[in-house]
């Protein structure tokens, strides 16, 4: 462990794993550590062992739930957006050679006590119950004005202004009911609270477009899914970055990050060796996110927490015509919260547990004291709940943008329900460590016939 | 007309007992001495035609040095069809690594899934450690295919391959390996390379 690196990287987790990737891909020396024995970090997919030690230790995992090797259960409920940025890194680095994806075959919004597939065609539309007749040509108003709108053509706009007036203003432009703007702001725009109604409309359009542009690329849904599960993510990009160059070392506990007098980085030291590098790059659990302190020095803060059940269950979501795969997004206002519940759901069709098994985590952003308590709306959805694995996540952020130090910490997965916001992180990262954008280039194919 | 079959080729074994040189003589049938340990590549593809016409399309995924700490994922062995797992003749401690190999693939990979044994370095028999009785007799005890094979002289590579290709199960395409599915008509699921030029906005929205 003598050698000098330009990067270590610690955790191997999807954000560090897409960092390790591009940096070695750019001609960095990279030294990628995990103290787990598996790859994912908190973006990990777990089999059953793996899946009872984390939550049930000392408990066998039972027997009556298929083979072992059939589950990969992932940590996090996120799905990928298919015309958002982390589907365009996927592409241009050519992991996708090492995955395979399928679609998410539905998405659902609760309303009034019940839940409604959102129209991912013309004719869904015309028949979901959703909007009254009327509402329903108001909406069609609205969604003509977006999908018209140029930025260079006045004629277009008709009087608004997207970086000034409000989402508010549009919505009342539009005469859109409070129900309709719950389903547009919430299910389409997919934000997690309301604050978005009285800030300019700029973002919520894009997040419109976004959702249905990505809707429009496959059809069922906006959201692909990887065969096996999210950890199969980290996995591809950590095989990018070995691919060029990149060492890997799992099962490697981390005792200390060193620094100089100054407080710069120097170097981590595992199992009593300390390797050098110029920069470290890490998530929040390498950086003393739980811990008290590290040697009087705080590198993150806790800015929230999510609660996260995991449910195992024996039959399809109900009133989701038998779906495989669905996500519902239960509004704010609907169970009178201030952030949306959400309930993400696979199955045996993607590789992730046995035949006639479903998983879904139901999710939201902590509010209370009794945050168990919080996720019952969602978990009321499911059914009867075969086995349940409940958590409450503290969110870490970094203190400093390492810029003075070469300590770059990453942030902890939010509670949205997809990865816009990891790509975000990993493009700051990228711009702090390597002091440029993150200009995506497309490889040489490198199959050889 | 005759029949088509592409197969996943995972490579196992001790750090520096010629994986790559291995494929390397098998695909572009070279050996370089100083070999540096990267491949550089994603996975290399060669094809073996069999006596029938039957061709069969190997695509061989290299380790990328991601075996030296213990770093192997489980996508690297997940449908593999077949795996050659290499030891150096001159090093009776590659052989046991190559027992371990053997044991993790027959936890983790499909239970389908082919195996070769591999004496690698047959060109240095004057320093042999590993006698072809014991390996043989172990791969026998095992169901493992064995050979012996010098990726520098390139004996014995080509026979290996094509004996494996002779194993693989030709009667159908093999159902859920990536490598088949990877290749038009046969891919299950949604392909992102595809329609990525579609431009947002410019479809008809759906509500």
């Amino acid at each position: 462990m003598d050698e000098q690196y330009d990067v270590i990287v610690l955790g191997t987790g999807l954000t560090e794993c897409i960092l390790s990737g591009l940096l070695s891909v750019e001609g960095k020396k990279v030294l990628h550590m995990d103290r787990n024995d598996y790859y994912g970090g908190d973006s990990a997919s777990l089999n059953l062992t793996q899946l009872y030690r984390k939550f049930r230790p000392g408990q066998e995992a039972p027997t009556d739930l298929g083979r072992d090797r059939d589950y990969a259960v992932d940590l996090i409920p996120k799905f990928i957006i298919a015309s958002g940025e982390l589907t365009k890194i996927l592409v241009h680095t050519d992991v996708t050679r090492y995955l395979e994806f399928k679609q998410i075959a539905g998405s659902f919004v609760y309303r009034d006590g019940k839940i409604s597939k959102v129209p991912s065609t013309e004719m869904e539309a015309v028949k979901s119950p959703l909007m009254g007749l009327f509402e329903k040509r108001r909406a069609k108003k609205f969604f003509e004005f977006l999908q018209g709108w140029k930025d260079d053509d006045p004629a277009t706009h008709q009087g608004i202004d997207l970086d000034k007036d409000s989402m508010k203003t549009v919505y009342e432009k539009f005469g859109l009911e409070p129900g309709t703007q719950d389903f547009i702001g919430h299910a389409m725009a997919l934000y997690l609270d309301d604050d978005y109604i009285t800030k300019p409309a700029r973002p919520t359009y894009d997040r419109i477009v976004l959702y249905t542009s990505s809707m429009a690329r496959y059809g069922k849904s906006p959201y692909i899914y990887p065969l096996y599960g999210l950890g199969e993510l980290p996995q591809s990009f950590a095989r990018l970055s070995a691919i060029y160059g990149g060492t890997y070392m799992l099962d490697k506990q981390i005792d200390q990050i060193v620094t100089d007098a100054e407080g710069n980085f120097v170097g981590v030291t595992s199992g009593g060796e300390t390797v050098k590098a110029k920069q470290v790059i890490g998530d929040p659990s390498y950086f003393g996110a739980g811990a008290s302190s590290q040697g009087g020095k705080v590198r993150v803060v806790e800015h929230g927490r999510v609660v996260r059940a995991i449910c195992i269950l024996k039959h399809p979501i109900p009133n989701t015509d038998d779906s495989d795969s669905c996500q519902i997004i239960i509004p704010q206002n609907q169970v009178n919260r201030r952030n949306d519940i959400y309930v993400a759901m696979v199955s045996a069709t993607h590789n992730v547990c046995a035949k006639d098994i479903y998983v879904a985590i139901v999710s939201t952003i902590v509010e209370t004291d009794n945050p168990h308590h919080e996720i019952v709306p969602g978990l009321n959805l499911l059914g009867p709940i075969h086995e349940q694995f409940l958590t409450v996540t503290p969110l870490y952020t970094p203190t400093s943008d390492g810029s003075a130090d070469n300590i770059f910490v990453t942030r902890s997965y939010d509670a949205t329900s997809h990865f816009e916001t990891v790509v975000e992180d990993v493009q700051d990262v990228w711009k702090r460590v390597v002091g440029s954008d993150l200009v995506l280039k497309k490889r040489e194919v490198e199959v050889q016939e | 007309m005759s029949k088509q079959f592409q197969f996943k080729l995972v490579l196992l074994g001790e750090s520096a007992v010629g994986k790559s040189s291995l494929v390397l003589r098998f695909v572009k049938d070279q050996f370089d001495d100083y070999r540096e340990s990267t491949i550089g590549a994603a996975f290399l593809t060669q094809t073996v035609t069999l006596e029938d016409q039957t061709t069969v399309k190997f695509e061989i995924w290299d380790t990328a040095g991601q075996e030296r700490y213990k770093s192997l994922a489980p996508m690297y062995y997940r449908n593999a069809n077949c795996a050659v797992v290499l030891y150096d003749i001159t090093s009776s401690a590659t052989l046991e690594k190559a027992r371990n190999w053997i044991r993790e693939l027959q936890r983790q990979a499909d239970p389908s899934i082919v195996i070769a044994l591999c004496g690698n370095k047959s060109d240095l028999a004057a320093r042999r450690q590993v006698s072809e009785e014991e390996a043989k007799k172990y791969a026998e005890e095992e169901g493992l295919m064995w050979a012996e094979t010098s990726a520098k002289t390139g004996d014995g590579v080509n026979e290996i391959f094509t004996a494996i290709a002779k194993k693989l199960p030709l009667t159908a395409p093999p159902p859920s390996a990536r490598a088949g599915a990877s290749r038009p008509g046969g891919r299950t699921g949604v392909d992102l390379n595809k329609q990525t030029t579609a431009q947002p906005g410019q479809e008809a929205c759906n509500c």
